[in-house]
């Protein structure tokens, strides 16, 4: 196989928080009945959670880790839909995993890996602040916290996100405003325009 | 003279000199000066031209009220007009420009309009222009386009950038004066998140200029001593320079915060727009000063009592050095004494009631300031500067007292609660007859969601005017808005003030009570849009007894400051005129936002490269890199062709489709969409969304097929692969992606529930390649990996496999009738496999073909093109589709559609091809005329192009059209005028014009 390549190839920007492209990240997107046994085993087996637990994310929350070691997690994106996050290289192996343990469950088991950017703001409250000037989300540390995750609007494109236990900020949009998406968040962060009330 | 003195100045910094230029003149002020106290220090009173009469003004307030001061500010990227003087911080370099003049403020040849002012009475507008008819075009337009507008339009690109910001609060509290600052630590202290705006840069509003004590302190140190508290509270943020903007529904409200206007240059967005959800919202915008209706109220050098005695208090500025107070309440009497403290000469105070007022006027008298009750001004004369009042009895029609010089008069007619933003969302007013202003109705407030009000009022805005009142108000409105937010609020004791007695105002909207008409058309209500007291009752005269009708009839109340000054002087007068109450008039309607904010604010960051999203595929910047002229389709940019060194770009169309015929043609297809559906009932959805039969479609193979509305209008196309027995990839237009998608899940989810189908939009997990020509296949050999010979993979198939070290979705389809291969490969590889194939395609005589290439192949093919061919209002029959409109099926949707009578009508415009009888190319969009005229007397007409182009590979004119009994009529030429006056004949032909047999498509 060639060499893929992520939209943006891992830009950075550095103004008040940090802007990072993230590279490539496996996704599957799964719709079905969330409350399926095998729906459920199938995606946190996929997403690398404990098979055993058995329980999908509840609305607005996401069960993510995403690290050197590690790329994977479930989040909720709507009543009859999770986004099952992988390592890149492993989604055809983890998507047929899956769909073998749907068996003839209905439902819909996708790769959309490559319809996708992912990227992270990092810098604590800073990073907060970047997302308050483009979604409409409370990010006040009060009332957004790390295991949440929001399907929203960032400007005037769909956007994703959640935060990590070290309240980093992970967002996923389509491919095709990679470019946008970045200078927002590079205008958002622009030195001198940090709000300060978080 | 204006001048600055020793004593006061609260809000400057004697230390910290600033030069700014005025009129290209250099002045000096000091740090925390307004631009309006830095020009009134140098004795700068005249600041701009009125709009209508070009009449000398001067500053005439001290707020976001101001009416005359505006300002062109800075210059080039920087310019900004309308900017009040009032409102501008002073800094350093600071660039103002009066307006409304030429050649000079001093000397203006516009001000002759006053000289015809009989001419330009109320609702001129609407007389002067009407006749003669032909004069509009060539007099009256040039000259309103002339003299209309205040300031100047700003001709270079905005410098500087801007942005939103999203808050939350349980209580957002609106104005940080004292009862502002009091309600928000009210609410603050049951623990509820609270968001204080502040206009200014200040905290306190206009109580520590008022003074007074709470508490036995003086009010300044009470509210110090608040600010920090709040400062101190974690649950509690406060901004300065931050304008409540507007109130909308659901607790919607915005912040238009104004970061660096005051020091431009500097990092960081000029202005930051807050864009506030609050579950409760207080509003304490306290109230402004009425000016009095008296004849020459307007001359430089009338300003409002409260704005001379904020000029004195905070910047240490005097007015004049003899000075006239005019008044009708006990408020005005602080000015005078103030003045009279600092060794102003207040010459007197006309008091227009016949008893004077209460403790404050004997306070005044016992300093020595004379006071005639009873009296009011007649008129004032003096040009660009007061020089003399003309006093008469109140309750007179202006027959001159006694004529006394001054420099200065300060005037109050009452105080207006500030009820913009309580208004805004809903909220309603009462009359307040004791006070002579509207208040809010609190039984009647703006209603969220469930019903019960979301704002509420504190303090002055409240209609409460003294310091005790108002700080009783503002606990209980911060108190109310926590628990309602879902808190418990804490007890608090209730500070304690003592307010001095005051005796009651008495309302005058005409000072003399009587005026005589030649005063009455000197006296303005209106100092922006220059109307008076006679254009009002004009207006009432000539039947405009609502508010609203008169307001756009005359001007009062319109542009910039929406008439903060105006409106009550001018609904009473007109309340006067008509005989009626003034509750029974009425206002007019408060629209957001309060003050104008900037154009950059509500764009944010959405400006240059962000204005708008650009969607790009994998391959964007190779097309970028090699020239391409790219064309919007949707948020997409496609490259429209790729024109070559030296070639325009209709040659590198011409190339594109030669070479793509000949050779080879690389398309980027990415943007098509592409839905997946799948679920055992995915065959039986797909019979229902498309005209044609998909359920029948074995897997491994492709069909074209048509969607139509439910009212059968034709809405998309295109082609549909079946991937398995549950699976199905179908293929939309570019922008028809997201529309079916949306379509789609909306049938499923309030339709057809109970269908087992799901759908995902795939559009951008490939990167989508069409490889098109005879050397098409050529190519694909050469990269190698999967069989792609005409057995393995026939016309309308597809297949799996790799190709060149690619792993690829193979598509036989053609939409140009070349051997054709759409290819899907991962997006994240997209890049590298166009550059495999451009690489391999070297000795293929390959070259990548844009938009329009792809037109003019599928034209000659007869192909038609969604958005070209349909409209909206144009059913598949129309276009010869019956072929794929299936017959077997019960339904679909636009099947029972498709039966209506205008639907099966044989007069519908049919498809046929056009074909011009010299070889030249037909007017898009052109109308086929026919005999005679419709009821409009316009021609009439039998058919219309959709498409039209040269055909580069039939080197002539091609068409198509929709053509009245088109396909009956074969041969027939018709006659279609161009928008030139040219007329070019056509001959109906058949829409096919290349390769009928498709020929080169099956090999």
């Amino acid at each position: 196989m060639s060499d893929a390549i992520s939209a943006l190839n891992h830009a950075q920007f550095t103004g008040f928080a940090e802007v990072e492209e993230c590279g490539l990240q496996g996704m599957i997107t799964l719709r079905g009945d969330l409350t399926s046994k095998p729906l459920i085993a199938g995606a946190r087996t996929a997403g690398g959670r404990d098979g055993r637990d058995g329980k999908m994310p509840k609305m607005g929350m996401a069960e993510v880790a995403i690290s050197v070691a590690d790329r994977n997690g479930v989040c909720w994106m709507s009543p009859d839909e999770v986004l099952v996050l992988c390592p890149y290289d492993k989604v055809e192996a983890q998507l047929m995993a899956l769909t073998t343990k749907l068996g003839k469950t209905h439902a819909l088991a996708v790769n959309v890996s490559d319809a996708r950017a992912m990227f992270r703001v990092s810098g604590g409250t800073a990073a907060r602040e970047v997302l308050a000037k483009l979604c409409p989300v409370d990010m006040s540390p009060g009332a957004f916290k790390p295991g949440m995750f929001r399907r929203t609007r960032m400007a005037q494109v769909a956007a994703a996100f959640w935060m990590d236990d070290s309240e980093d900020i992970y967002i996923i949009c389509f491919r095709s405003v990679a470019q946008y998406v970045f200078d927002l968040l590079k205008i958002a962060a622009q030195p001198g325009s940090q709000v300060g009330v978080y | 003279m204006s001048t600055r003195i020793a004593q006061h100045g609260r809000l400057i910094d004697r230390n910290t000199p600033v030069k700014f230029t005025f009129n290209g003149q250099s002045l000096s002020g000091f740090h925390g000066d307004t631009l309006a106290s830095a020009l009134l220090a140098s004795d700068q009173m005249l600041m701009g031209r009125s709009f209508k009469y070009h009449r000398p003004r001067g500053v005439v307030a001290s707020g976001a009220e101001e009416p005359n001061a505006l300002m062109g500010l800075g210059t080039g990227a920087r310019f900004e007009p309308n900017q009040r003087a009032t409102t501008t911080e002073l800094f350093g370099g600071l660039q103002a420009r009066s307006q409304n003049h030429w050649p000079s403020l001093e000397h203006d040849i516009g001000a002759v309009n006053t000289y015809l002012s009989r001419f330009l009475p109320a609702g001129f507008y609407y007389k002067m222009f009407m006749y003669p008819r032909a004069f509009w075009k060539h007099v009256y337009e040039p000259f309103i386009r002339m003299s209309a507008g205040l300031g100047q339009a700003p001709t270079d690109k905005d410098a500087d950038t801007y942005e939103h910001f999203y808050a939350f609060a349980d209580v957002l509290v609106i104005g940080g004066g004292i009862a502002g600052l009091q309600s928000a630590y009210s609410a603050a202290r049951s623990g509820a998140k609270v968001l204080l705006l502040e206009q200014t840069a200040h905290w306190g509003g206009r109580a520590p200029v008022d003074g007074g004590h709470v508490d036995d302190k003086p009010v300044d140190t009470f509210v110090d001593e608040l600010v920090s508290e709040l400062e101190s509270m974690p649950n509690v943020t406060m901004l300065t320079r931050c304008m409540g903007a507007g109130i909308y529904d659901h607790g919607y409200a915005t912040g238009y915060q104004r970061l660096t206007d005051h020091t431009p240059g500097t990092d960081g967005p000029r202005h930051r727009l807050w864009r506030i959800r609050a579950t409760r919202i207080i509003t304490a915008t306290g109230a402004i000063e009425r000016p009095l209706s008296f004849a020459g109220n307007d001359v430089p050098g009338v300003m409002l009592a409260s704005a001379m005695r904020d000029y004195l208090v905070n910047h240490g500025v005097t007015i004049g050095q003899r000075i006239v107070v005019v008044t009708n309440n006990d408020d005005a009497y602080r000015t005078a004494i103030c003045l009279h403290k600092v060794g102003v000469n207040v010459l007197r105070i006309l008091d227009a009631r016949p008893a004077g007022g209460g403790a404050l006027m004997q306070e005044a008298r016992d300093i020595g300031i004379r006071i005639d009750p009873g009296r009011g001004i007649a008129k004032v004369t003096g040009g660009k500067r007061v020089k003399k009042v003309h006093i008469c009895a109140q309750d007179g029609s202006g027959g001159a007292l006694e004529e006394l010089a001054c420099d200065a008069v300060a005037m109050s007619g009452g105080w207006s609660p500030v009820v913009h933003l309580w208004s805004h969302c809903g909220g309603k007013l009462t009359w307040d007859r004791d006070l002579a202003h509207f208040r809010p109705d609190a039984t009647r407030p703006p209603t969220g969601s469930d019903g019960s009000g979301f704002t509420s009022v504190a303090g002055c805005a409240n209609g409460h005017m003294g310091l005790g009142d108002i700080l009783r108000d503002a606990i209980s409105a911060g108190k109310a808005a926590a628990k309602e937010a879902g808190f418990k609020p804490k007890k608090q004791a209730t500070p304690q003030s003592v307010a001095a007695d005051e005796a009651p105002l008495e309302p005058v909207w005409l000072m003399p009570r009587n005026a005589r008409y030649s005063l009455r058309m000197k006296t303005w209500l209106d100092f922006q849009n220059d109307v008076k007291v006679s254009d009002v009752q004009l207006a009432a005269r000539e039947g405009y007894e609502s508010v609203e009708h008169t307001k756009r009839y005359t001007t009062l109340g319109m542009a910039t400051d929406q008439g903060k000054l105006s409106n009550i002087n001018g609904l009473a007068t007109l309340a006067n005129a008509l005989n009626a109450d003034i509750p029974t008039v009425g206002t007019t309607t408060f629209r957001p936002p309060y003050t104008p904010i900037s154009m950059g604010s509500i764009g944010g960051e959405a400006r240059d490269e962000i204005f708008q999203p650009i969607r790009r595929t994998p391959m964007h910047e190779w097309h970028e890199a090699n020239n391409a002229d790219f064309e919007p389709v949707g948020h997409w940019r496609r490259p429209y062709a790729f024109p070559r060194h030296g070639e325009t770009t209709h040659d590198a169309v011409t190339r594109e489709v030669n070479n793509t015929r000949q050779h080879l043609g690389l398309l980027d297809a990415s943007s098509l969409g592409k839905l997946l559906v799948k679920g055992p009932d995915a065959g039986k959805f797909l019979d229902m969304l498309y005209t044609n039969m998909m359920s029948s479609l074995k897997p491994g193979r492709c069909r074209y097929g048509l969607m139509c509305s439910e009212n059968g209008f034709l809405i998309d196309d295109g082609v549909v692969a079946r991937i398995d027995d549950d699976t199905f990839l179908c293929h939309t237009t570019t922008g028809g992606a997201d529309r079916i998608h949306g379509l789609m899940e909306e049938w499923l989810q309030t339709e057809w529930w109970d269908w087992q189908v799901y759908v995902a939009n795939l559009t951008e997990q490939y990167a989508q390649i069409g490889v098109v020509g005879p050397n098409a296949r050529k190519v694909l050999e050469k990269l190698g990996g999967m069989d792609v010979s005409a057995d393995a993979l026939s016309f309308m198939g597809w297949a799996d496999g790799v190709i060149g070290g690619f792993n690829a979705r193979v598509y036989r389809i053609s939409f140009s009738g070349e051997l054709s291969f759409e290819i899907a490969v991962a997006a994240s590889q997209g890049r590298a496999f166009w550059d495999a194939l451009m690489a391999a395609g070297q000795e293929f005589g390959v070259m990548p073909y844009g938009t329009e290439a792809l037109h003019i192949m599928r034209a000659e093919k007869g192909f038609i093109m969604i958005g070209d061919e349909s409209d909206g209002t144009v059913i598949p029959q129309d276009l010869g589709l019956h072929w794929a409109i299936s017959k077997k099926k019960d339904d679909y949707l636009g099947k029972r559609a498709h039966a209506r009578m205008a639907m099966t009508d044989t007069d519908r415009w049919q498809l046929v091809g056009l074909e011009t009888t010299d070889g030249s190319t037909l007017p898009d969009g052109a109308y086929a005329t026919a005999q005679g005229v419709n009821a409009n007397g316009q021609r009439m007409t039998q058919g219309r192009v959709t498409s039209t182009y040269h055909s580069p590979t039939l080197n002539k004119g091609i068409a198509m059209g929709l053509v009245h009994h088109g396909p009956d009529r074969m041969g027939e030429v018709l006659e279609f005028p161009g928008i030139d006056g040219k007329v070019t004949h056509a001959t109906i032909v058949n829409p096919v014009f290349f390769d009928p047999e498709g020929e080169k498509q099956n090999v």
